[in-house]
C-alpha cells in the first residue's frame, strides 16, 4: 500500500511551489532576485518545478555589486543559459556614478548598503510589482518577523509594525500602483534544510561552496579572502588555507570557514556539527549593530 | 521525521519569549555566536541574567519596550522531531498578529502567569485557538517558582482553565507547571514539583501525537494557475496547477468543475513535470483534463462522488482585524484560497463576549471582535465547513481601498 505522507523536505517543497505559483497568478510583472548563492539557486530549481513543463515565466535579476566571486558569476550565467531565462544585471557601480553616491571606505568597503539604491532603481525601471527573494526566517531575527508576502511602500520600505495579517496559506498580494511586494518562498526553510535539499536533488553549486585552497587574512576571528576589493595592511598575515564558503555574498563582507569538505555529503555533515550560525560565521556587516538587518529592510533592502 | 508547528500564546509578560528562548537554550539550539550576542545586549540593558527573550524579539521597538509586537518564527530540531515555533505577541493591540501565527499550527502552548491566573488575553487566545480548530492545547503554568512551587495554586488554575476549555469545546488539553526563567520541567521533571507526574515540556512536544493530519478522504482542489507553455514542444499543453487541499486524486478519475458543473476526466497528473498515477494533500500538482473546458483560477476540480457545498451565501465566524470598524453593506473582496469575489456582510448574528463566553447581540464590529455573520458573495463559492475541511472552510476579507487584510473567517 502506498503511504500518503510527505517527509519534511517534500512538505517544504510543496509549500514553496505553492507560493511561487501564487506570485505568477497574482502579479503582472514579477522577478526573481538571483545572487548565485545557494538560497537563490534553490529558488531557481523550485521555480523550474513549479512551472514545468513550461519555462520559468519571470526574469532573474542580479544586482551586481562588482565585488562578486568569479565562480558565482560564472554559475549565474550558466544557469540562465541552461534554464533559458532572461537575466537582467544591474550594476551598483553605475548607480554610484549616476547618483553620485558615496562609497563606503575602510578596510572592507561594503556595497551592501548601496545595492538597495540599485535594486529600487531596477524595480522602477522594469515596473516590477513583485520580487521573489531567497531570504529565510532562520537567518536573522528581523527576517524571522517578516511575512511571506511582504508589502513595501512606494519607497521600497518595510514597516515592521504594520504588517498585514497573513492567514493560513491565503496570500493577499493586492497593492496600489507604485508599491511592490517582496515574496519569500523559502521563509520556513532552515540552512540545514537548504543543504539537505540541494543534496537530495543533486543540484550543482558554485565551486566556492566546497573546500579549496585560497589566500586569506584573519580579521576579528573571521577569515577573509584576499581580493582587490579589500585593503591588506602591513600587519595582516596572508596565509593559504583550505576553506569553503557557507554563504555567498560580496568578497568584502563574506567570511570563509576552514574545511576539507569537498562533497555535499561532507558539507551537510559539517553544517550539522557547527555551533556557529550562518550569518555569525560568514557575514561581517551584521556585526555593526543589533538592528542592522531591520534598518536595511526599512530602507528597501530585500 | 515530521514537523510540529506550534504557537506560544498568552498575555503580556506571561513569559512566552522566555519560554522559547529556554526551549532553544536547553535543547542546545542556540549557537555560540547567537548566545554571545544576547549575553552582550543583556549586559548593556543592565539585567544581570541572560535575557532569553532577546532571541525572538527581533525588532528594535520590541527590545526597547520589552514586548513582542509581531510573530517571530523560530526553528529547531531534536533527534525526534523538527519544530517550527510561532512566538505570538500577548498585547491585545497585536491580536491580529497572534491570529496570523495561530492559523498555521497544530498545537498551542498557552502560558499563564501562576501569580495572576486566567486573564482576559488568556481567554481571548484560547477562543482564537478553538475557533481556528487547533486541537491540542498545552497550558503552561509559568513562574511556578514565584508561588513557591505551590501545588494548590497549580490545581486551581488547572480547574479554572478546564472549565473554560469545556465551554469552548477544546478537545485535548494538557497542563504543565514550569518556570521558563529557571527551566523547571523543561527537559526533565523538576525536583521542585514532586507532585507533578506528567511529562516535561520538551519530551511532551517530541511525543505528542498530532491527529489532525490531512484529510485523505474528501478530495478538494482549486485551480491556482494555468500552465500553458505554448512552445514548439508543448503547443497544446494546458495544465491546471494547484495544491491538493485534501484527499487523493487519481489518474482516470471522473471529476466535476465547480461551481459550473461541467464534468470530465483526469487525463494526467504531474508533479514538477513528472507524471504520477495519484497525488495527495498537501502536494502541489498539475492536473491535465480530458476535455477542453473553460476553467480558470479559483475554480474547483472535485471528484464526481464528492459533494462540497456551493452557494453565494455563507455564514461565518469572523475575527475582525482592522482598526477601522466593519462597514456592513460595504463591498469587500473575499479571498477563498485562490478565488477572489466581491462580498458584503448582510447580517450580524451575534458577538462573542470574551469574558463571559456568551453570545451578545451587536450592531457594530470593532478591532479584535469575534462575531458570527451572514455574508453574500457576488459569485458562488465551493466550500465546506471549516470544521470539516479547514482548507476549503477558511477565507479572508480584503478592504477594497486600503488592500489590507481585515478579517479572518471560518465558514460554518
Amino acid at each position: 500500500m502506498q503511504a500518503y505522507t510527505l517527509n519534511y523536505l517534500q512538505q517544504l517543497e510543496a509549500e514553496s511551489i505553492y507560493i511561487l505559483r501564487e506570485v505568477m497568478a497574482q502579479f503582472e510583472k514579477p522577478a526573481l532576485l538571483f545572487s548565485g548563492g545557494k538560497d537563490s539557486i534553490t529558488l531557481a530549481y523550485l521555480a523550474k518545478k513549479a512551472f514545468s513543463p513550461g519555462k520559468i515565466p519571470f526574469p532573474f535579476v542580479h544586482i551586481d555589486t562588482g565585488h562578486n566571486f568569479e565562480e558565482a558569476l560564472a554559475y549565474r550565467d550558466l544557469l540562465a543559459k541552461e534554464f533559458g531565462i532572461t537575466l537582467i544585471v544591474r550594476k551598483v557601480e553605475d548607480t554610484i556614478k549616476k547618483r553620485n553616491l558615496k562609497e563606503a571606505t575602510g578596510k572592507f568597503p561594503s556595497r551592501n548598503w548601496l545595492q538597495t539604491f540599485t535594486l529600487l532603481d531596477t524595480i522602477e525601471e522594469f515596473q516590477f510589482d513583485a520580487c521573489i527573494g531567497g531570504a529565510r526566517r532562520d537567518e536573522e531575527k528581523a527576517r524571522a518577523k517578516e511575512r511571506v508576502f511582504s508589502v513595501r511602500n512606494d519607497f521600497g520600505q518595510w514597516d515592521p509594525k504594520l504588517q498585514r495579517p497573513e492567514l493560513w496559506n491565503i496570500y493577499n498580494g493586492k497593492i496600489h500602483k507604485g508599491e511592490n511586494v517582496r515574496v519569500f518562498p523559502i521563509s520556513n526553510w532552515t540552512e540545514l534544510d537548504v543543504w539537505s535539499y540541494l543534496k537530495a536533488e543533486n543540484i550543482p553549486l558554485p565551486s566556492i561552496y566546497f573546500a579549496h585552497e585560497r589566500e586569506i587574512i584573519h580579521h576579528q576571528g573571521q577569515l577573509l579572502a584576499v581580493s582587490p576589493f579589500i585593503t591588506i595592511d602591513a600587519d595582516d598575515i596572508v596565509e593559504k588555507k583550505m576553506i569553503r564558503y557557507r554563504t555567498v555574498g560580496d568578497m568584502t563582507c563574506t567570511a570563509a570557514v576552514e574545511s576539507n569538505a569537498t562533497t555535499l555529503d561532507e558539507v551537510v555533515h559539517e553544517i550539522k556539527q557547527t555551533r556557529m550560525s550562518e550569518r555569525g560565521e560568514t557575514r561581517i556587516d551584521d556585526r555593526v549593530t543589533e538592528a542592522a538587518m531591520e534598518d536595511r529592510k526599512k530602507n528597501g533592502y530585500f | 521525521m515530521d514537523i510540529l508547528r506550534f504557537i506560544t500564546a498568552g498575555s503580556v509578560d506571561d513569559g512566552k519569549s522566555t519560554l522559547i528562548g529556554r526551549l532553544l537554550y536547553d535543547s542546545k539550539s542556540i549557537l555560540t555566536d547567537q548566545l554571545e550576542a544576547i549575553e552582550k545586549s543583556s549586559k548593556t540593558r543592565g539585567n544581570g541574567e541572560i535575557d532569553l527573550a532577546l532571541l525572538t524579539d527581533g525588532l528594535r521597538a520590541e527590545r526597547e519596550q520589552g514586548i513582542t509586537i509581531d510573530v517571530a518564527y523560530k526553528y529547531f530540531a531534536t533527534a525526534k522531531r523538527k519544530f517550527i515555533i510561532a512566538d505570538a505577541p500577548g498585547h491585545i493591540q497585536y491580536t491580529r498578529n497572534m491570529i496570523t501565527g495561530a492559523s498555521n499550527v497544530s498545537l498551542a502552548i498557552i502560558l499563564i502567569d501562576a501569580r495572576t491566573g486566567l486573564v482576559e488575553q488568556t481567554k481571548r487566545h484560547s477562543i482564537i485557538a478553538s475557533l481556528l480548530g487547533i486541537k491540542h492545547v498545552l497550558v503552561a503554568i509559568n513562574k511556578i517558582d514565584l508561588v513557591g512551587y505551590s501545588e494548590e495554586v497549580y490545581y486551581s488554575i488547572v480547574s479554572a482553565y478546564q472549565q473554560m476549555a469545556d465551554q469552548l469545546g477544546i478537545q485535548s488539553v494538557n497542563y504543565i507547571p514550569i518556570s521558563a526563567l529557571n527551566g523547571d520541567n523543561f527537559i526533565q521533571a523538576s525536583p521542585n514539583t514532586p507532585w507533578y507526574q506528567g511529562k516535561a515540556l520538551l519530551p511532551f512536544l517530541e511525543e505528542v501525537v498530532i491527529d489532525d493530519t490531512v484529510n485523505l478522504t474528501n478530495a478538494r482542489f482549486q485551480v491556482q494557475y494555468v500552465i500553458r507553455p505554448q512552445t514548439a514542444e508543448f503547443p497544446d499543453y494546458r495544465g491546471y496547477a494547484g495544491k491538493i487541499i485534501s484527499g487523493i486524486y487519481k489518474k482516470g478519475e471522473q471529476v466535476n468543475i465547480l461551481p459550473s458543473g461541467a464534468s470530465t476526466t483526469i487525463r494526467k497528473i504531474e508533479i514538477a513535470g513528472e507524471e504520477v498515477e495519484s497525488a495527495f494533500a498537501p502536494q502541489s500538482v498539475t492536473l491535465l483534463l480530458d476535455t477542453d473546458i473553460d476553467i480558470s483560477r479559483g475554480d474547483s476540480i472535485i471528484p464526481a462522488e464528492e459533494t462540497p457545498q456551493i452557494s453565494n451565501e455563507i455564514t461565518v465566524l469572523l475575527c475582525w482585524l482592522s482598526e477601522e470598524p466593519l462597514q456592513p453593506f460595504n463591498k469587500y473582496i473575499l479571498q477563498h484560497n485562490n478565488k477572489r469575489v466581491l462580498a458584503s456582510v448582510k447580517e450580524i448574528l451575534y458577538k462573542l463576549d470574551v469574558n463571559s463566553l456568551t453570545e451578545e447581540p451587536a450592531n457594530s464590529v470593532q478591532l479584535n471582535d469575534v462575531v458570527k455573520v451572514k455574508i453574500k458573495t457576488a459569485e458562488r463559492l465551493v466550500f465546506d465547513s471549516y470544521q470539516q475541511i479547514q482548507g476549503t472552510g477558511a477565507a479572508i476579507l480584503i478592504d477594497e481601498t486600503s488592500n489590507n487584510t481585515v478579517a479572518a473567517m471560518m465558514i460554518q
